[in-house]
């Protein structure tokens, strides 16, 4: 068992950052490709050895502490991102053995640590001592205070349904019909919040590039900003496969393919939504984000969970 | 019709203390004494039969160097022009003002948009204006010596000695560059917080060039704004005294760089006036047909940006690309792009080349396609639709006061087009609508010049299928250069070709101004020639320094994400601001 979950930690932490490096190359060609242009197509074959030169790049960057701003606190911000978002990994089921912990209380772990995730934000924001990047930052923290409220408000339907906080029981709890057609609302709303956890177009509001420059990460240069940048990757990564694991049946899927794979390929669905809605939608100002989230998906997200609760009881019931 | 706005003033002020002056663009233009111009300015803009509710420009002359001063022995005339809409009909009041440094009253208080106007004159003239609230500079930098339109300040770098930069200047330099709240008439803090100062810009990449926007921010809500402008100055007016009048149309193509021909056009149309001279009707119709495309090539760039402003990055990638197929067509024809540099005094510098009809065809036929894709994309788009509708509003009476012009007063509803409601090149000819917008929000004034985009295509398909056949070129004597065929065949035209390229022409004394509708706005040249090869004054009123004057104004209230839709929606380009 050990040795068999070291291989598994090392094997996730691999496929992981080099999903988030490759990100980069997946993002920039897609959006090139919906923008009628050719994206990056030099180094390497389809241009992939961009991400070996950007990593390199990143690297060699000079790794500018601004001399106004809170040293440690800005050293300390770009890592948490990323510790925060690598550790909800761990409760995650890639396959039906494939887990680093097999946890039951799986699903309070992931909402923990994805909360966590915005400390960065907001101390790095602080840290910088720069208008815009305290700007960014708050927007950050009022983003964060309305969606996560919703976000696990969503998730309690899933957990209503399958009678567990383990990721795993819930995947295999979804053999019969995967959760999206019963918890149709509470996906849509979890997507939502997902994309506002990430802080990818529309809800980039704290990083809000035409208006606040930068936002929160104005001040970071060289791999510290490689860190964001990972973080916010590594995010999207983490949202489609919690999307996958709780709506689309996890590792389930036909027997002609390992579960694994099939698991990779429904995340990498996702992952290509969200590029998408980057390529496509406007940003809305953060007053009428929050609205939105506080008037329409809360009321909405309760009301899910009303329902499900409902006919869960007179089902059992009969 | 109302009286004579002469005879007006005349039976309301006076009889002998007026003086109207003849000139070649026929505007009525009256000597007013120094003492009563503000009294005439406050009658002309609210008592006034049909009043005059536009300060469309303000401006001085230097006219100490003038061999053939019109009115006897003043050194600076100041000289408004303003904007009747009921009569369709300017007024040039002049000022003269006797003294090296003159002082006059300001009329901040009858229109705001003499603010920025009488700023701009105290930083090139050094006329000071009693009364004003923040007289500094606006376009030059603070540490300026000299004020750069007056006579005796040099024109080239080289007649200013060696640049040196002492440690004690430079001390000065950075010094200047401190920002103080207080220098621009702001407070540090209310009554109950403190207020955070956000520099938006030089380099920002909301802004769109070099613009500096202090913000006076309480949370995110804008208290004040204060628009820093001048980075992107390079002295056209200056240039344009010791240009020839030939040569100066290059330097007029980047005055709006998006606007390509346009420029060329509110130009050539003020030194023809002041030549007299008539253009042949293909001349007309090939600028006519190169002013739209152009047109359509600045609304795309604003479109896409517009969406970028707020948030979409796709769009402006699709509409670079069709910028593109413009910009085939243009260089075609030109040669040049962005600065095509391709009317002439008297035409245009070369017939269309051949397959110029084949270019043109399929982009009528191309473009309404993308038109509507693009319409589907941004305008109907809900998040775009929330970030702009009920943003930025202003109504036609404030669009009016601040002299605010083209696509942006139509969104109040004013259906004013300088195309339609003062023909020239020959634009009555034309059909087509003047699209108007209602509510005067960021949304409203997007949708103005989408509808233009339309009616410029429309433009455009009637050049194609009515091209006159004839000469592109007048055959005017002062033409220049004039028809090469011509030159071989008779001495006369050979002497005219050869000064004409080596002095430049010279263009009969006087003053002219026609006003045009660029992409932007209102847009002209206001020249005063005393009979030499190279004007004497040249005047650039651009609608962006009205426009850019406002944002203040219309930006109060709103949170710092509203102002990139503001600024966005209001379709400015520095180098028309600074000039």
């Amino acid at each position: 068992m050990e040795a068999n979950f070291w291989w598994v930690i090392g094997g996730v932490l691999f496929v992981l950052l080099n999903t988030a490096a490759g990100l980069i190359w997946l993002e920039r060609r897609m959006l090139a490709l919906w923008q009628d242009r050719y994206g990056p197509n030099r180094a390497g074959p389809l241009g992939l050895l961009i991400v070996l030169a950007d990593t390199i790049k990143l690297f060699f960057k000079e790794d500018w502490i601004p001399p106004f701003s809170d040293k440690v606190v800005f050293v300390f911000a770009p890592a948490v991102v990323v510790a925060s978002v690598l550790m909800s990994f761990t409760v995650i089921p890639f396959g039906p053995n494939v887990v680093v912990a097999d946890w039951n209380i799986g699903l309070l772990f992931f909402l923990a640590m994805s909360s966590l995730g915005v400390y960065s934000i907001v101390l790095g924001g602080w840290a910088s001592n720069n208008k815009y990047a305290l700007l960014g930052a708050m927007r950050g923290a009022s983003q964060m205070i309305s969606y996560e409220v919703f976000m696990g408000l969503a998730l309690m339907g899933v957990v209503l349904l399958s009678g567990t906080f383990n990721l795993r029981e819930i995947v295999e709890a979804q053999r019969g019909l995967w959760y999206f057609i019963p918890q149709f609302l509470g996906f849509i709303i979890f997507l939502i919040a997902g994309i506002a956890e990430t802080h990818r177009l529309p809800f980039d509001i704290p990083e809000a590039e035409s208006e606040l420059v930068a936002g929160f990460h104005a001040e970071y240069s060289g791999m510290k900003f490689g860190m964001f940048f990972i973080g916010e990757y590594l995010g999207i990564t983490l949202v489609s496969s919690m999307i996958v694991t709780l709506y689309f049946g996890g590792w389930l899927g036909p027997a002609f393919l390992p579960g694994i794979i099939w698991f990779v390929i429904k995340t990498f669905v996702f992952i290509s939504l969200f590029i998408l809605l980057r390529a496509s939608m406007p940003r809305p100002r953060y007053d009428q984000l929050m609205e939105y989230g506080w008037k329409v998906l809360f009321p909405l997200s309760l009301l899910n969970l009303l329902a499900t609760a409902a006919i869960k009881l007179i089902l059992t019931d009969n | 019709m109302p009286a004579s706005i002469f005879s007006a003033l005349c039976s309301r002020f006076g009889e002998n203390i007026f003086h109207e002056q003849l000139t070649r663009d026929e505007t009525p233009t009256i000597w007013t004494p120094q003492g009563k111009i503000i009294a005439v300015l406050e009658y002309l803009r609210s008592d006034a039969e049909q009043p005059f509710r536009m300060l469309y420009d303000l401006t001085a002359i230097d006219e100490r160097a003038c061999k053939s001063k019109y009115n006897g022995t003043c050194e600076f005339t100041l000289v408004y022009h303003l904007f009747s809409f009921e009569r369709n009909a300017f007024v040039r009041l002049k000022v003269a003002l006797r003294g090296e440094f003159p002082n006059t009253p300001s009329c901040t208080h009858i229109w705001p948009a003499a603010n920025w106007y009488e700023r701009e004159v105290f930083d090139m003239f050094g006329i000071r204006f009693d009364g004003h609230p923040l007289l500094k500079r606006i376009l030059m930098p603070v540490t300026w010596e000299g004020h750069p339109l007056r006579k005796e300040h040099p024109a080239r770098a080289t007649e200013m000695g060696p640049f040196r930069l002492f440690a004690a200047k430079e001390d000065r330099e950075q010094e200047a560059l401190q920002f103080s709240p207080e220098e621009w008439g702001l407070k540090r803090h209310s009554e109950d917080s403190d207020y955070m100062f956000l520099n938006i810009g030089p380099q920002h990449p909301g802004t769109h060039g070099v613009l500096r926007i202090i913000l006076q921010l309480d949370g995110e809500d804008i208290v004040d704004a204060v628009p820093d402008i001048g980075f992107h100055h390079r002295g056209a007016e200056k240039m344009g005294e010791r240009q020839s009048w030939h040569t100066y149309i290059p330097y007029t193509d980047r005055i709006d760089y998006l606007g390509g021909v346009n420029n060329n056009l509110a130009y050539l149309l003020s030194v023809e006036k002041l030549a007299g001279i008539r253009i042949p009707e293909r001349a007309e119709v090939i600028r006519v047909m190169l002013c739209e495309l152009f047109r359509i090539a600045s609304h795309l760039v604003w479109y896409g940006t517009f969406a970028q402003d707020v948030g979409q990055l796709s769009p402006v990638f699709y509409m670079f690309t069709d910028r593109e197929k413009i910009f085939n067509i243009i260089e075609a024809v030109c040669g040049g792009r962005m600065h095509p540099n391709w009317f002439r005094i008297g035409g245009v510098a070369q017939d269309l080349p051949n397959g110029w009809d084949k270019l043109v065809r399929d982009f009528v036929n191309y473009f309404p396609k993308k038109l509507k894709e693009y319409d589907k994309m941004v305008m109907r788009n809900a998040l775009f639709k929330a970030r702009t509708v009920g943003i930025g509003v202003f109504t036609q009476e404030e669009a009016i006061d601040w002299g605010a012009t083209g696509p942006n007063l139509r969104a109040c509803g004013m259906e004013w087009d300088m195309r339609k409601k003062r023909p020239y090149s020959g634009y009555e000819n034309y059909e087509f609508d003047i699209p108007i917008a209602q509510n005067g929000d960021c949304y409203d004034r997007a949708v103005v010049r989408v509808n233009e985009m339309w009616q410029s295509l429309r433009i455009v398909e009637q050049c194609l299928n009515n091209m006159p056949a004839g000469p592109y070129k007048s055959d005017h004597p002062l033409a220049t250069p004039p028809l090469k065929e011509m030159t071989m065949k008779d001495i006369e035209t050979l002497i005219h070709h050869f000064l004409h390229v080596s002095w430049g022409p010279v263009i009969p004394g006087g003053e002219a101004m026609i006003v045009t509708e660029a992409t932007k706005g209102w847009n002209s040249y206001y020249l005063t020639s005393d009979g030499n090869t190279a004007p004497y004054r040249v005047r650039v009123r651009t609608p962006s320094f009205a426009h850019m004057q406002m944002i203040p104004y219309i930006s109060r209230g709103y949170t710092v994400a509203d102002l990139l839709s503001i600024l966005g929606a209001m379709d400015y380009v520095l180098a028309d601001i600074d000039r």
